[in-house]
């Protein structure tokens, strides 16, 4: 490889990085985003919108919660989101190790979101 | 309402700060403030802990758009030990006594922390091997970093990879079964058995502590021991704390965090032994 061609890979390499970085800061932004609503919600209304301080605990409660605007199903779902982002983190590496090229931190990188999925669902139907 | 929200906010933002810095998840600095002073049960702190977690990870993440000193190689070739561990963890409740596992932690975090106090004394900080590791050339674990104290890029080399791996799934089992962070054995794992230097190291270990947190999350998320009105606010403090950390971190020499890392490390390791025993 000449001297050229392996600059443009670096400079290639670091416009991956710097999407990469952004896509990871939506993600986080996303979820404060929502977080912050139902806080702001919370605050203004003066309750979770549940009877006795309770708070939903499965997607169908979060889902009819949030549609009637109450501010504990919308942090909740908050919370949730924020699980996702080093998820989404594993996901934008293994498309950064795919544009570098490198096999190898493709496979290892996989294996750890295969695992991931496992404990999710393990998680889910505990 | 609201001056609680206002206070779980500042806590989270100390929390994540210090755990920034240090590559710990925050929940060895939350559980005590969270349990003793807020009178939170301890159901629920843990809960809050575990998102701690993963908030010091992402905000750690976000610091910078491109994060020059820690090394994503060592983090996913290690993260598949750790999250192996971690669903090994939750496989094994109930049949492991976890007792014997805080003794055996507890003793290695102790030894850990006599390592650190040597290396402060021998003023080394960057492994230099006359040969590389084979295993370590094989998956591309030796890299570089610009250390901002020195004012110069860090070349280093890792070694022991196997041992490291073997930390590594212990830290996954005890987040798992012991519902702790474990970014303290992630540190040591790499710190200590590995011999990466200590900035990379703390970096490395605040992104890896989010996956492995999320690996065991969704339990906590779907049994409810995450509280919206404590996890939430905490988390937003967090997520800035941990984003000033980050940067701050870049600007102190790795002998200041190894000095505020040591009596942690011995004040967890001697709280754990005394769970362990008592």
């Amino acid at each position: 490889m000449d001297k050229n061609t392996k600059e443009q890979m670096t400079e290639e390499m670091a416009d991956v990085q710097l999407l990469i970085g952004k896509i990871l800061r939506l993600g986080v932004m996303i979820s404060a985003t929502v977080m912050i609503i139902g806080l702001v919600l919370l605050i203004v209304k003066g309750n979770g919108g549940y009877p006795n301080n309770a708070f939903p605990t499965d997607f169908s409660q979060i889902w009819a919660g949030i549609a009637e605007l109450k501010p504990y199903a919308i942090m909740m779902l908050g919370i949730f989101l924020l699980i996702l982002t080093p998820v989404l983190r594993v996901v934008v590496s293994i498309y950064s190790f795919y544009r570098e090229g490198d096999n190898l931190y493709v496979w290892i990188t996989t294996i750890v979101l295969v695992i991931l999925g496992i404990s999710f669902v393990f998680g889910i139907l505990r | 309402m609201i001056n609680y929200a206002l206070l779980m906010i500042a806590i989270g933002m100390f929390a994540g700060f210090a755990g920034a810095i240090l590559g710990l998840g925050g929940g060895i600095i939350l559980t005590p403030i969270l349990t003793l002073l807020m009178g939170v049960d301890i159901k629920y702190a843990i809960g809050a802990s575990i998102i701690a977690v993963i908030a010091t990870s992402s905000g750690a993440t976000i610091a910078y758009l491109r994060d020059k000193v820690l090394n994503l190689r060592v983090a996913m070739f290690l993260e598949i030990a750790t999250t192996l561990g971690a669903l090994s963890g939750a496989l094994l409740t109930g049949v492991i006594d976890p007792k014997y596992l805080y003794i055996l932690f507890s003793l290695l975090l102790l030894f850990s922390g006599y390592n650190m106090i040597r290396k402060l004394i021998s003023h080394q900080e960057v492994l230099h091997r006359a040969h590389p590791d084979q295993l370590s050339s094989k998956f591309k674990l030796d890299s570089s970093y610009f250390d901002n104290v020195e004012g110069k890029t860090i070349n280093y080399q890792v070694e022991h990879i196997p041992g490291g791996l073997a930390v590594m799934y212990g830290a996954g089992i005890a987040s798992g079964l012991l519902g702790i962070g474990s970014g303290a054995f992630k540190v040591m794992a790499m710190d200590t058995v590995m011999k990466m230097p200590l900035k990379p190291s703390t970096s490395t270990s605040n992104l890896m502590m989010g996956v492995t947190a999320a690996a065991s999350a969704t339990v906590y998320f779907f049994n409810g021991s995450i509280k919206p009105m404590i996890a939430v606010p905490l988390a937003l403090g967090i997520l800035v704390g941990a984003r000033m950390g980050s940067r701050i971190m870049r600007d102190m020499s790795a002998r200041t965090i190894r000095m505020i890392f040591v009596p942690i490390l011995f004040y967890i390791g001697i709280e754990m032994f005394m769970k362990g025993i008592g």
